[in-house]
């Protein structure tokens, strides 16, 4: 679907190929994709007995042996979120509430007051992410205009046995440290 | 008034004669930036942003000072005229800070609003913005930052020309020029609010409603003020998206709504914080019945069964001259017609108050203010309140009480013991038939075996009838707190419970019936009303 500029979409339809008598009787299709499996297979399985025998070989797929393993996470995937401080140590999120704004799942509430400094004007009293509602999409690190808070811990384990607590308070988003 | 036509980028428009460019643009609905102009408050032309361009006039012109001619050709979007506007808008923002994030203001600001239409999005100015006060308490309720200030005189203008009270003036030259306190004065006149409202930047806020919500989660209800007697037009902003704001405020704050009839522009600092009352600790949000010496709750359908029968019960073994009933004027015209039926024409009361007493008196002043502070007492008399139906006395019923005379007290909103004083509770004590019906509780709450709460007037559909005689609408802003009932439908509660006819299930019905028996009401679309003619 192509988006015209006044508005109106521009729709072109597509029709599903129709199905053959081989095809209809699944049986012929079912041995191909048995085929792709078993092709993957051998390979996978001549490939690392090749690396056993010490030979140089392209990698096999492997599974990764979560959670004695740690699961590999791509640098710029949103994680865990964490809040910055000031230089002097406070945190720097100045209540604007911005992210709480843009936040589509609603899951950030932040309650505002009055900073002790002039010149900062306020500041978050509570800051609170849930992370039972947060569908993890960064707006909030974009909103942000004073780069308060990031998506950059590199923790995608939040697993809880209760909702109440998959929320995660100031103190806590505070002290979550960026990954190494 | 003659009236002549000129046109207005390409649109032809029709004015009286006299008029300014800048209204004549707004008839037609085009809208010049312009931050100093308004409409109540003067035209000084400091702003020097309105500039248009007029054919056959050599130089640029700021539409807030120029009088509409016949047969004027103005371009308020030429490329000229543009640059004009977005260079003042540069020199306005020479020295103000770019801290929308964290000002208040941010979403209602006519700066924000201008730089995005006519905004010069890359500034040459290089120099360091100047820094000047910020957060200084120039009265109550008024914070001010001078650095946000871009010296409209808007706030100085109003209080040498509305109130008359002067408090601030401008003072210093060139980039030290400032809005301050004159000497020994502190911006504490009754109307002071609405220097907040007419700011066009954050430099004036709010103390009672900074930092509480951001005002794009505020939806807007058109209403009226329940204050005193004028019943001011009013926007009610109330917040229900993000309920965590304003400390679990629903109600956050009432603007003004214009209307040339009632109030203007403005409206009194008693009114505008009234509206705490709405979600305040002591609104009352269930039934309850004291049995005992205990409070219990109680759920309506039996509360209004037993309050029925005993009051029907109680009528017949002692005569219902018996009954006190004190109702008061910040009911509605629904609820009065409610309460007409049930007290005056089945019951037959011996005692009814709705004149306000000591408790709902106050100052007056020639601009808003009234000295009754309920804002329906038009509409109670038009309903017979004090003509046809004799009015009894705070004196008269406290020495019933005392006396013996009278069995029960029916209560509506108002505090006896803050008229009669707190000995007068012992009077109470024994007294077979109290009840408090009332949005928020008061010392005779604790004092009534019956409480029945009502809605507050931000939670109905209602009407006043102001001190003109304009019956106005004020709409529901937010839903009903609790189990709080509109005073109608408790009273056509109780009407039905006794038998009597009562078959309105919404404001609106109550209304189109009231109509019958108000001469001053036919014709009116319940819907229209706040927009009706005075009659």
């Amino acid at each position: 679907m192509i988006a015209e500029p006044d508005g109106i979409a521009k729709v072109r339809i597509v029709k599903a190929p129709e199905m053959g008598f081989l095809e209809r009787i699944y049986l012929v299709e079912v041995l191909k994709g048995l085929l792709v499996t078993s092709r993957h297979f051998f390979i996978n399985l001549w490939r690392h007995m090749k690396k056993a025998l010490g030979r140089e070989t392209e990698p096999g797929a492997v599974t990764i042996q979560y959670p004695e393993d740690p699961a590999v996470v791509a640098r710029r995937s949103r994680t865990h979120h964490r809040l910055l401080r000031r230089e002097d140590g406070a945190p720097r999120c100045a209540a604007c509430m911005l992210c709480e704004t843009i936040c589509p799942a609603k899951c950030i509430r932040i309650v505002a007051e009055e900073s002790p400094d002039v010149m900062i004007e306020k500041r978050a009293k509570s800051f609170e992410i849930d992370l039972g509602r947060c569908v993890f999409c960064g707006f909030c690190v974009e909103a942000c205009p004073v780069d308060a808070i990031r998506m950059d811990t590199g923790r995608v384990e939040m697993a809880a046995f209760w909702r109440t607590d998959m929320a995660r308070d100031i103190t806590q988003l505070l002290g979550e440290r960026p990954r190494q | 008034m003659p009236e002549i036509t000129l046109s207005i980028d390409g649109v032809s428009v029709t004015v009286s004669e006299g008029a300014l460019v800048i209204d004549a643009a707004r008839s037609a609905g085009i809208d010049i930036p312009h931050y100093c102009y308004h409409p109540a408050l003067g035209n000084p032309g400091v702003c020097r942003l309105c500039m248009v361009e007029v054919e056959g006039l050599p130089k640029l012109q700021v539409s807030c000072r120029l009088k509409a001619k016949e047969g004027m050709v103005v371009r308020t979007n030429s490329s000229a005229a543009r640059r004009a506007q977005s260079s003042s808008l540069e020199f306005h923002l020479v020295n103000h800070p770019l801290d929308c994030p964290v000002c208040d203001q941010a979403g209602e600001c006519l700066l924000q609003d201008t730089y995005q239409r006519c905004g010069l999005y890359s500034s040459t100015v290089r120099e360091d913005k100047r820094h000047k006060p910020k957060r200084v308490k120039i009265g109550e309720r008024i914070v001010f930052d001078s650095e946000r200030c871009i010296l409209c005189t808007r706030c100085v203008r109003f209080l040498d020309e509305v109130t008359k009270t002067r408090e601030l003036g401008v003072f210093g030259r060139g980039d030290r020029e400032e809005v301050e306190l004159c000497p020994g004065r502190r911006v504490d006149n009754p109307y002071s609010g609405n220097i907040v409202d007419i700011c066009p930047v954050g430099a004036l806020t709010d103390a009672d409603f900074r930092f509480q919500v951001r005002v794009w989660y505020l939806a807007g209800t058109a209403s009226v003020c329940p204050g005193c007697a004028r019943g001011c037009s009013i926007f009610v902003h109330s917040n229900v998206q993000r309920p965590w704001h304003a400390g679990g405020r629903r109600v956050v704050r009432l603007k003004p709504r214009f209307n040339p009839e009632v109030n203007g522009y403005w409206i009194c600092d008693e009114g505008r914080y009234g509206c705490k009352s709405i979600d305040s600790p002591s609104r009352l949000k269930a039934p309850s019945l004291l049995k005992d010496g205990k409070v219990g709750a109680i759920s309506w359908e039996d509360a209004t069964k037993l309050v029925s029968a005993e009051l029907a019960e109680l009528c017949r073994a002692k005569g219902p001259q018996g009954l006190a009933v004190i109702l008061s004027g910040t009911l509605s015209n629904e609820d009065l017609f409610a309460a007409k039926r049930l007290f005056i024409e089945r019951l037959k009361a011996g005692h009814v108050l709705l004149r306000p007493g000591p408790d709902q008196l106050g100052e007056e002043d020639g601009l808003l203010r009234r000295k009754e502070k309920v804002p329906n007492l038009r509409g109670a008399q038009a309903l017979g309140f004090g003509t046809a139906i004799r009015e009894s006395s705070w004196e008269k019923i406290l020495a019933g009480l005392t006396s013996g005379e009278i069995w029960g007290l029916y209560v509506v909103d108002r505090d006896p013991l803050a008229v009669w004083g707190a000995e007068a509770g012992e009077a109470l004590l024994g007294l077979p038939f109290t009840l408090h019906q009332a949005a928020n509780a008061n010392r005779f709450t604790r004092a009534a075996r019956w409480v029945l709460p009502s809605t507050s007037y931000a939670e109905e559909d209602a009407t006043f009838t102001n001190f003109q005689g304009r019956t106005q609408r004020a709409r529901k802003a937010v839903a009903p707190l609790g189990e709080a009932r509109p005073d109608w439908r408790i009273f056509g509660g109780l009407l039905a419970a006794l038998g009597a006819e009562f078959p309105y299930g919404s404001a609106r019905s109550v209304f189109e019936a009231l109509a019958g028996e108000r001469s001053d009401l036919v014709g009116l679309d319940f819907e229209l009303a706040p927009d009706g003619e005075p009659r």
